[in-house]
């Protein structure tokens, strides 16, 4: 056990190091597709957050559920859901979205929203109360103060958005029956792995999760350097 | 003419409890307003009200006989918070925020920060972080931000209640220079002492209602209510 | 129902098989006979499985990769090697099989399916997992005289990266073609998640040879292995009715048997060709277990 954490270690230092081509374009195709995601879910998810957070409406705590219940959605099945969609005999085989990296994207995009929108609106509402007070005491109108406790939450919203980022990038059920791990078009980090460990290459799978982690911690603490910055 | 307020018959319930009963006041610029009473009395509320920030259930409030709702109350009342709140940014952005959100140029904000932060004796703040700051600071901040907004009412929380005396001192001087005949100026407190300093006029504030209202002298000498005597021999407990 | 004093046996084993549902029925079959030990399948892709018996972590193997196989036994993992069972590999594609591959050797089917790629008009699908399978597509190309290492750079060569089941629906998606084991074709088409067409069917080059191996006892890091059990179950696997069982299964439900018993096949000498074919790919030196990876092998060899 311990020796092949060594060994694995070595060899993801090894990959790091020796610019091994094939893991870097998979690390670079996974960095892409899971960004992607992420750009798609706040395109969608920060309003709806903002919505959530900030104002009133009627159906918002049944939103507010969905968006929970959603939160822990088994990531193969939304996979095999979109698979069903998507494949030429589905409902929306037209789109040409199976085994395409854009198809895990928009797969990954849709896991991910509950995370953010339940974090983003958390943040904001958390930040809510005296702020708002306070924005509007100082003469702000409710549109400024808004804007002010958006702006208040930033940092949440950001560390909201890593979390979406991570969570795309390090799940496997979406990539793997969206994207289907064809090497050199959709396989991913994740993909990756789970193939290597199917042929019995522990240690270099292992090499590969080290890589994984590692990219999640550092793009979590630059987030964190920035702010203390 | 100096500034003119008035309150109404001003209600505001919270569930089944009436935080404010019926309260109907006047008061004129140039003067400074002490709000005593026992936690729960209802200060904060009062407070809250005029500044706009909670919507009065009954009753109304006019600025030189003119009644105001929310958005225009919040332009011309400021409120500085018992318990500091800074913005998570520099001191200056935290003073420049109402100017801003006001539409101030640029040069014309500068200019009106600094004086502000100069009024309260914290000039070479300004680029600090808010947050980092001491709690006597942040008072002073929060003052000065409520300050520069020049406002027809400034409403002050137990603005000295959680500093050490010397802050106190200073916070004290500032509100005491700060009196002109375009601004009516309420402070809630429950420092006799402070009240007494302080205020040119004080409203006893129990359950909701004003039970009595009078100058410091008329006040601790000879107050009329029942319960305003007990209240100032320490008698009243919430 | 298990009680907790049973013996546990674990064996690790392909996708492939165990995805047709051959296993179930075996392991009801030999639970019945033995009470005593219940058996356990994990279905790994060979590369793993023979991974996973290596770690200790599995009592035997059931693979489908006589090269591999060797080695097991050689590294000293294994011992009493039996050929259980064989089939054959089938190159599958569209129903229009628009490069006419349909009635060709496997061989002559891939150098016309390389061409076609090449002018962008086809894909292939490689399963690209190191499983049995893949090793022999590998073989196939390599026979064809084609470097495997310069068709992974080209843009028709598709790898799937995953299990059976996986690889077909992608090669259905894609109208490609890829190679598969008969059963797990069937297995697929019966239940409609492919629409893909047999073209290729069996001969010498396509032939898949089924073995179980029990782990070594006697290597170190295998002394708890659960070796008597593993005896049973290889000596269950070569008796007569579990070879019938295995004749039998899938005529109900595919109307063709997805495997064909090897026991039979040796015993009776009737079809000498076929034998020949087994032994040339799955045997070494003539023999389906060298002598010295033998180990209390009993009546497994008579």
């Amino acid at each position: 056990m311990f020796d092949t954490i060594m060994a694995a270690l070595g060899e993801a230092f090894h990959l790091i190091i020796s610019g091994n081509h094939e893991v870097y374009s998979i690390v670079w195709r996974s960095l892409g597709v899971s960004g992607l995601a992420t750009l798609l879910a706040c395109l969608w998810g920060i309003p709806i957050a903002i919505a959530l957070g900030l104002y009133s409406f009627p159906g918002k705590k049944l939103l507010m559920s969905l968006s929970n219940a959603f939160l822990g959605i088994p990531t193969v099945a939304l996979g095999l859901l979109l698979f069903l969609l998507w494949s030429q005999s589905g409902p929306l085989g037209f789109m040409s979205l199976l085994y395409t990296p854009i198809g895990i994207a928009i797969g990954q995009s849709i896991l991910i929203t509950p995370i953010l929108v339940s974090f983003t609106s958390s943040a904001l509402n958390s930040t809510d109360v005296e702020m708002s007070d306070l924005a509007k005491t100082l003469g702000a109108s409710t549109f400024q103060t808004n804007f002010a406790i958006i702006r208040e939450a930033l940092w949440a919203i950001l560390l909201a958005v890593t979390a979406s980022f991570s969570r795309a990038f390090a799940e496997l059920g979406v990539a793997m029956m969206v994207g289907g791990n064809i090497r050199n078009v959709t396989r991913v980090l994740t993909t990756f792995i789970a193939l290597e460990t199917a042929k019995g290459e522990i240690a270099f799978s292992l090499a590969l999760g080290i890589i994984l982690m590692a990219i999640i911690l550092s793009i979590t603490l630059l987030l964190n350097y920035c702010r203390r910055e | 003419m100096s500034l003119k307020l008035q309150l109404n018959n001003v209600s505001k319930r919270y569930g089944n409890t009436k935080a404010i009963d019926s309260i109907s006041f006047d008061a004129e610029g140039n003067n400074i307003i002490a709000l005593l009473g026992v936690n729960g009395s209802g200060k904060t509320t009062l407070l809250r009200t005029i500044a706009g920030l909670e919507r009065a259930d009954e009753g109304s409030l006019s600025i030189n006989n003119e009644e105001l709702g929310l958005p225009e109350l919040r332009k011309i009342a400021t409120l500085v918070f018992q318990r500091t709140v800074m913005f998570s940014r520099s001191v200056y952005d935290n003073l420049a925020f109402g100017l801003r959100i006001r539409g101030l140029e640029k040069e014309k904000i500068a200019g009106e920060v600094s004086k502000a932060l100069e009024a309260v004796g914290l000039r070479d703040l300004d680029r600090r972080k808010a947050k980092k700051t001491s709690g006597g600071e942040q008072q002073r901040i929060a003052l000065a931000r409520a300050f520069l907004l020049n406002p027809k009412i400034l409403l002050l929380d137990e603005p000295t209640a959680n500093l050490d005396v010397s802050s106190a001192k200073i916070v004290e001087e500032i509100i005491k220079n700060r009196r002109t005949k375009d601004c009516v100026i309420i402070l809630a407190t429950h420092n006799l002492h402070q009240a007494k300093r302080l205020a040119d006029e004080i409203f006893h504030i129990h359950e909701g209602r004003i039970l009595e209202r009078a100058t410091p002298a008329e006040f601790f000498t000879n107050p009329r209510n029942e319960n305003t005597k007990r209240f100032i021999n320490g008698e009243l407990q919430f | 129902m298990a009680k907790p004093q049973n013996q546990r046996l674990i064996v690790s084993t392909t996708t492939s098989l165990y995805e047709t549902g051959l296993l179930d029925v075996l392991e009801t079959e030999f639970e019945k006979k033995h009470s005593s030990i219940d058996v356990a399948f994990l279905s790994q892709g060979t590369g793993l499985a023979i991974q996973t018996a290596m770690r200790g972590d599995a009592d035997m193997i059931l693979v489908h990769d006589p090269a591999r196989e060797l080695k097991f036994l050689q590294d000293g993992y294994g011992v009493n090697r039996k050929v259980i069972a064989y089939n054959f590999f089938v190159i599958v594609g569209p129903k229009e099989d628009p490069v006419g591959i349909n009635g060709l050797s496997p061989v002559q089917a891939l150098t016309k399916i390389k061409g076609a790629g090449k002018n962008g008009s086809v894909e292939w699908v490689s399963r690209g997992d190191d499983s049995g399978t893949h090793t022999k597509e590998k073989r196939l190309w390599t026979a064809g005289g084609f470097s495997v290492s310069d068709l992974r750079e080209k843009s028709w060569y598709l790898e799937a990266g995953q299990g059976m089941t996986a690889t077909l629906k992608l090669t259905d998606e894609k109208l490609a073609y890829t190679l598969c084991d008969l059963g797990s074709y069937l297995n697929n088409y019966k239940k409609g998640n492919i629409q893909l067409e047999v073209l290729v069917e069996e001969g010498e080059d396509t032939l898949n040879v089924y073995s179980a191996i029990a782990n070594n006892p006697k290597h170190f890091d295998l002394s708890g292995t659960s070796f008597n059990a593993s005896i049973r179950f290889l000596d269950f696997l070569i008796s007569e009715e579990t070879q019938e069982i295995l004749a039998d299964f899938g005529n109900e439900e595919f109307d063709s048997p997805l495997f064909n018993p090897y026991i039979p096949l040796l015993a009776s000498g009737s079809n000498p060709e076929m034998l020949q074919w087994i032994q040339e790919l799955a045997y070494f030196d003539g023999t389906e277990c060298p002598q010295e990876c033998r180990y209390q092998e009993g009546d497994l060899y008579r």
